[in-house]
């Protein structure tokens, strides 16, 4: 251990929270540790719609019968759910947060190249999250989160203006952020700072980023043209003149399965980070994991056809894109053998932050799995349609995507408010949530191979016993989110006092003090190690009598 | 290293190549997605050509090919003063480059006015028409291509729309350019602004050279 140097005996330093306080200095910011901020808060309100949606559902869905909703009123509900947790949470989750906060940190730069850009997409996205919510207060939409043609563009009697209205004003957020990830990426590293000594968080936001400029474009005129042939009553999908709603599949598809790869790919990244730091040691194959990221984001855009296996496909494009579909697995299950191969003679020490990381590893690898099952011709014709594929995507979206959206948030928490979270509440949570979210979604995959149909209210006695397990199980996530809210919150005023590296972690964020200045490094850094030099002593190590619960295990 | 943050470079970067180099990729990756978005309305519309040959054939003819051409030059020259203003810039002559993007202004809200004409022409086809062009309820046409000659004019309003949407979008940044090069901002130093600007209009105006033969010219082979 080298110099060190205990901020909290010191008086406040000057950092990026306490420079400037008033209400314009947070709203017009072009600082991207606040920006990341602002996304927080905002995405933790949508979460919290989305999420009440699916508590409400999820209820009405304890019995057989309608008793809490009419078949309209629950369409809404799960669209909304949908909509919001798709395009206003997942989407942005760890890019617009933890990328926001992090990239320019990691690289060794003030800030992004186009500031002014990043803070315009918080504005952009917030007017596409106001639009969303107009929908929902309005009456809200009924379509699913897919606006599949043409019962959105000729039948459905809601406000899918609005709502496609918003999604595609959110894209053009999205788009903000991604060309700001790669220009910064490209031209802002510092000095020393090569590409294979990058964080694989890094490569992981470049790859998100790949696929955010070539696909939301994709979906964006594609909902340019919902709006046409609702609002104008062109007819671009409408069978009567000729038009194809499956060609609405189709664009749909090729932007909204490689959003899964937006959704996922900064997960893993996360969890590279956590991993290594709770193993102690340099990633295993970290060339693999950087690279296999580049190639889910190409591959991605190769596999969207799975999706119409039953919608008139024909069969030679579906063999094509089932093959295509298998392939996509494997660049991802290297990346599971090197994250294990890392663990395997590490000091592996289970802080909450890495729990999460566990938690993304054993669900992301039966979601991944089950999707193999989708991806089968024969058996997809079995489970199109079912709870099998409700189950299956929220295992990659919950138990990946949020699992790693957690494990990020309580890994960076003390670097971006300067506190540390009770870590032994912060363990119990990580638990409970496991437990919640299995008991949630696990029974789905039995309804799903039992044939319950999907987005259905109303269901035969016999799947009730699992329907209760789901809504328990739902009950309990509800609960842990809702401790893990208390806590975190608790943590800004009393938590204690984080230091520069709680975890004795690795990488340019950790030797800046926490929170980090407003322009992150009091001098731009030099990078003369390679990535995660875990057999060095950190140059900002913790206190001595500041001992963190990563030192035991 | 006295003077080397002038206030055209902006405190986040080290330096002006770097600053340049950044907005030049910034607008290139731009670019890319606006191939991408347009690309969509090009697939569209290549899945129903191949499905219904003659009604394309039949909907291209109803369209103004005196009107279209003219509006190919007035943008192709357009992309030129778009160029001068450019080089202008680079060579340090400010003056003239506010006098080129002026050009570049009048020339696009030439075409748009071109534009306009022709779509009142198919809104309002006059009492005795016979035919509505405008897909819709109202749209009638006697053929019996009639249903694909209205998903070609969907095409062709829609595709001629986001066309349209762009170039007003690029003139308003082109106003902005031009009041800030009457006060000499850009030179021979700092001339980031209009050399994306001017790879954004040349953007825009290859859309069109892709949509003029696309929608003009397959009925007149």
């Amino acid at each position: 251990m080298t110099s060190v140097t205990d901020t909290s005996a010191s008086p406040p330093e000057k950092n990026y929270l306490n420079e400037k306080i008033t209400v314009s200095s947070w709203l017009l910011s072009l600082d991207h540790k606040r920006i990341g901020l602002l996304y927080l808060i905002s995405l933790l309100v949508f979460f919290l719609i989305g999420g009440a949606a699916a508590l409400v559902f999820r209820l009405e869905l304890l019995t057989p019968e309608a008793n809490l909703l009419r078949s309209e009123t629950y369409n809404k509900f799960f669209t909304t759910h949908g909509i919001v947790m798709i395009f206003f949470f997942l989407i942005p989750s760890i890019p617009a947060v933890l990328g926001n906060f992090l990239l320019p940190i990691m690289l060794g730069a003030k800030d992004f190249a186009f500031p002014k850009i990043n803070l315009a997409s918080w504005y952009v996205f917030m007017a596409g999250g106001l639009l969303g919510i107009i929908a929902t207060i309005a009456g809200g939409v009924e379509t699913g989160w897919t606006f599949y043609t043409p019962y959105s563009t000729m039948y459905a009697n809601s406000n899918v203006i609005l709502a496609v209205s918003g999604a595609f004003i959110a894209g053009f957020s999205s788009i903000m952020t991604a060309l700001n990830f790669i220009v910064t990426i490209h031209k802002m590293r510092a000095p020393g700072l090569t590409w294979f000594r990058l964080p694989l968080f890094v490569w992981a936001m470049y790859a998100t980023a790949l696929v955010i400029l070539l696909g939301t474009p994709v979906v964006a005129i594609t909902l340019v043209m919902i709006f046409v042939e609702r609002a104008f009553g062109f007819g671009i999908f409408d069978p009567a003149l000729g038009g194809d709603p499956v060609l609405f599949q189709h664009l749909f598809w090729f932007y909204s399965h490689p959003a899964v790869y937006i959704m996922i790919l900064p997960a893993m990244g996360v969890v590279s980070e956590v991993i290594s730091c709770f193993s102690k040691r340099r990633l295993y194959g970290y060339k693999v994991i950087a690279f296999s990221s580049l190639a889910i984001a190409v591959i991605g855009f190769f596999v969207w056809g799975h999706h119409m296996f039953v919608s008139s496909q024909s069969t030679f494009a579906s063999l094509t894109f089932s093959f295509l579909t298998f392939f996509v697995a494997v660049p991802t299950a290297l990346k599971m053998l090197n994250w294990i191969m890392t663990l395997y003679k590490g000091s592996v020490s289970l802080a909450s932050p890495m729990l999460y990381a566990f938690g993304f590893l054993g669900l992301f690898v039966i979601g991944g799995l089950t999707g193999l099952f989708l991806s089968t011709l024969g058996t997809d014709i079995h489970f199109h349609d079912t709870y099998f594929v409700v189950a299956h995507f929220h295992y990659v979206m919950v138990g990946g995507g949020v699992m790693g959206f957690l494990a990020g948030l309580h890994f960076w928490w003390p670097k971006m408010t300067g506190r540390k979270y009770p870590e032994a509440i912060a363990v119990f949570t990580a638990i409970v949530i496991f437990v919640g979210f299995n008991l949630t979604f696990f029974p789905q995959f039995q309804l799903g191979v039992h044939g319950m149909p999907r987005r259905y209210h109303v269901y035969p006695e016999e799947f009730q016993l699992l329907h209760i397990f789901s809504t328990s199980g739902a009950m309990v996530l509800g609960f842990g989110y809702t401790i893990m809210a208390i806590y975190l919150l608790w943590s800004l005023k009393f938590g204690q006092k984080a230091g520069s590296n709680p975890w004795d972690a690795r990488g340019l964020e950790w030797e800046t003090s926490s929170p980090p200045p407003t322009h992150n490094f009091h001098q731009t850094p030099v990078v003369r190690q390679p990535v995660y030099p875990y057999e060095a002593p950190s140059v900002t190590a913790p206190p001595a009598n500041d001992s963190p619960e990563a030192s035991h295990g | 290293m006295a003077d080397s943050h002038p206030p055209y470079l902006a405190h986040h970067f080290e330096d002006l190549e770097q600053q340049k180099q950044s907005a030049t990729l910034g607008i290139w990756l731009f670019l890319i997605t606006e191939v991408m978005f347009f690309g969509g309305l090009f697939l569209g519309y290549i899945v129903y050509r191949g499905m219904y040959p003659e009604a394309w054939h039949l909907g291209s003819g109803k369209l103004d090919i005196v009107l279209g051409t003219v509006n190919t030059v007035v943008l192709i020259v357009s992309s030129l003063t778009m160029a001068l203003a450019v080089r202008s810039a680079q060579i340090n002559r400010p003056k003239a480059c506010a006098n080129y993007l002026l050009a570049t202004i009048v020339l696009g809200t030439a075409f748009l006015g071109i534009k306009a004409v022709e779509y009142s022409a198919k809104f309002f086809p006059g009492e005795d028409a016979a035919y509505v062009l405008i897909p819709g309820a109202n749209f009638f046409l006697d053929s019996p291509f009639s249903n694909g000659v209205q998903l070609f004019f969907s095409f062709y309003f829609t595709m001629t729309g986001m066309h349209a949407i762009h170039m007003i979008i690029g003139i308003g940044i082109l106003a902005w350019l031009y009041v800030k090069a009457r006060q000499g901002t850009y030179h021979e130093h700092y001339y980031n602004p209009v050399e994306v600007t001017g790879l954004y209009w040349h953007f825009v105006d290859i859309v069109w050279i892709f949509l003029f033969p696309l929608l003009y010219l397959i009925g007149r082979h």
